[in-house]
């Protein structure tokens, strides 16, 4: 039999009207490890995270979540989109927000009960927002806000969590609170795939890598696919510096 | 005149608390997905619904034209969707287009109908600023029953529409419909703008989808909360617009609850707890005081500090020029007296307390330095 992929995709392509946002994208992810996806703005990473959430429609292509479509495999998937691709004006409260990620479970009609609330409580205390349950969502800061989102994701006791860059305008707090999560998550043998900005830390956080723009440039093990050759194919010249700083960086230290 | 008495009152005031309650508790979704234009688009788009359906049957029944209305505010609807997602027309210039489109045919085909010579289609422009003294009691009991099953599907769907008002694609994610919900909710909304057609008219019918959800937003933060007192303030604009227009003749019953609602989301902008004006305002000067003073007594600290002495006092002048940029140093130098961390000597200089020096210093500290 073959080898069993936390997601496998082939020939995925997904176009916005007439430009190719994602070009023929073959990936395979292994179950059990911490992937970051870089790539420059507009290369394609939110819509990759999307195309395997079956939110967009992609013009070709098959993905599959452990060998069988999203649709069937809906509750192995847990998702953190982008913190301001919501109203955080909305009059509802933190504890309320993570709950949220039992609806799926939950199915039609059913409220939220206690135990929904105990896995939500529980999962704050996992991100360190414990004293902030009964807290508006609008009196929270970004890194705080990041922080429900995660929590929320957690509740969805899935295997294969998306993240779309997380990282994005959080306190040093957060980001711990972060990294540490992500790399429990993935000692107790689940997928983590991260929409990631900052090269400087990819070798520092994770074990996998997916390098994109458009097309898929290359994945795989951080030390052997992050190399300084396929950065410049992925962000052109632009990237010398950000190479070499991180290799002075990873000298002195 | 009496509420409890007067028959045709009490109809119209069941009648006009009925649709308050139901267009205020859908608004508040509609305000909240960022929809308020699409009430306004939905309403106006239902004028040549109700003027078609009076061509093609020559019936004046209210069962009819509303269907007629329900229909053509419908397909305004589908059209404005099928524009945003195959053209590249953004949604409000979508819904400006379809609804001055369609409000525009729906006066043609009024002006139309009232040109020809049969008296029976006299009253059919009520439909524009809305007459509530036309209703009857057999017309608010159906809307009272769509809007008890309307209440209902909006307490089953409550964590569905809770999570489409929230964060959509993570509601899809999780593989709720979220487009047929979408639907549904919009279907919804377009029942409580038509069934407000014949009392509040389809120029102001958005009113009473928008006003009644922005006023509550001001109360609470909470969802359930705020659809509860989005109704509430819609039954009390539609009660108080009703009684207004029976009893000044000729004022029609839509700008009257347009009139009262507008006053009670005025009081709410600027008296709500939390986020009205008033309060914020207030609660600015609070904080620019404290500011103030903590900046005096900094002041008058880090002169103590110099001169190694709080016996040593000094001009009010000298703590104005260093308080240039937060002023007020005469009003804090009474309150800080007044507390006892301040005292002014007989030359009529300032130095601080004992105690007024320990605080300074401990708010020093807690700043990291001077």
């Amino acid at each position: 039999m073959e080898k069993e992929y936390a997601i496998q995709m082939e020939d995925i392509t997904v176009a916005y009207r007439d430009k190719p946002v994602l070009w023929d994208i073959d990936l395979k992810v292994p179950p059990g490890v911490l992937m970051a996806i870089v790539g420059p703005n507009g290369a394609g990473k939110t819509t990759l995270i999307k195309a395997i959430l079956d939110l967009i429609d992609p013009a070709a292509g098959d993905i599959e979540i452990f060998g069988k479509p999203y649709a069937k495999q809906r509750s192995m998937v847990g998702y953190v989109p982008q913190r301001n691709s919501v109203d955080w004006d909305f009059p509802t409260t933190v504890l309320d927000v993570v709950m949220m990620g039992r609806y799926g479970e939950l199915g039609w009609f059913k409220r939220p009960g206690k135990r929904e609330r105990d896995l939500a409580v529980n999962a704050l205390k996992k991100v360190g927002m414990q004293d902030y349950i009964n807290r508006q969502i609008s009196q929270l800061s970004g890194g705080q806000q990041q922080r429900v989102f995660l929590a929320r994701a957690l509740v969805q006791e899935a295997d294969i969590y998306l993240m779309d860059e997380p990282f994005q305008g959080v306190d040093a707090i957060t980001e711990t609170a972060i990294v540490k999560i992500m790399q429990e998550l993935r000692k107790s043998g689940k997928t983590v795939i991260v929409v990631h900005h900052d090269l400087q830390t990819v070798s520092e956080y994770f074990d996998w890598v997916m390098l994109l723009n458009v097309r898929r440039i290359a994945s795989g093990p951080v030390e052997e696919v992050f190399t300084e050759e396929n950065l410049r194919l992925a962000y052109g010249g632009k990237v010398a510096f950000l190479t070499t700083h991180s290799h002075q960086e990873e000298a002195t230290t | 005149m009496d509420i409890f008495t007067d028959y045709t009152l009490r109809t119209v005031a069941l009648g006009t608390s009925v649709l308050g309650i139901l267009s205020g508790a859908l608004g508040t979704f509609a305000v909240l997905r960022r929809q308020s234009l699409l009430g306004d688009a939905i309403s106006h788009a239902a004028l040549p619904g109700i003027a078609i359906a009076y061509i093609l049957t020559r019936s004046k029944s209210t069962i009819i034209l509303i269907l007629g209305a329900a229909i053509a505010g419908w397909v305004a609807t589908l059209f404005i969707i099928a524009i945003v997602r195959n053209t590249r027309i953004k949604e409000d210039a979508a819904l400006g287009t379809v609804l001055s489109v369609f409000f525009g045919f729906g006066l043609v085909l009024l002006t139309f109908i009232q040109r020809q010579p049969d008296a029976s289609q006299a009253g059919l422009d009520k439909f524009l600023f809305g007459q509530a003294a036309t209703l009857l009691q057999r017309d608010v009991v159906s809307m009272a029953i769509l809007a008890i099953i309307v209440l209902i599907i909006l307490t089953l769907f409550w964590k569905e529409f809770k999570l489409l008002s929230f964060d959509p694609s993570f509601g899809k994610s999780m593989g709720f419909p979220i487009h047929r919900l979408e639907i549904l909710l919009t279907a919804l909304i377009v029942i409580a703008i038509v069934l407000g057609l014949q009392t509040v008219g389809v120029v102001l019918m958005s009113a009473m989808i928008v006003a009644p959800a922005a006023a509550a937003r001001q109360w609470t933060d909470k969802l359930s909360i705020m659809v509860i007192l989005s109704g509430l303030f819609g039954a009390f604009a539609g009660v108080g617009g009703a009684l207004m227009s029976s009893n000044v003749t000729k004022v029609p019953t839509g700008p009257a609850i347009v009139l009262v609602i507008s006053a009670v989301v005025i009081a709410s902008l600027l008296f709500a707890s939390k986020r009205g004006l008033l309060w914020s305002y207030m609660r600015e000067r609070r904080n620019r005081k404290q500011i103030q003073l903590d900046a005096v007594l900094s002041d008058l600290y880090i002169l103590a500090v110099q001169h190694d002495s709080i016996e040593h006092g000094h001009q009010i002048q000298v703590l104005r020029s260093m308080s240039t940029g937060h002023g007020g140093v005469d009003g804090s130098l009474s309150v800080l007296e007044s507390r006892g961390l301040a005292r002014q000597l007989d030359d009529g200089k300032w130095a601080l307390t004992s105690r007024g020096f320990d605080l300074a210093r401990e708010m020093t500290d807690q700043r990291g330095g001077v």
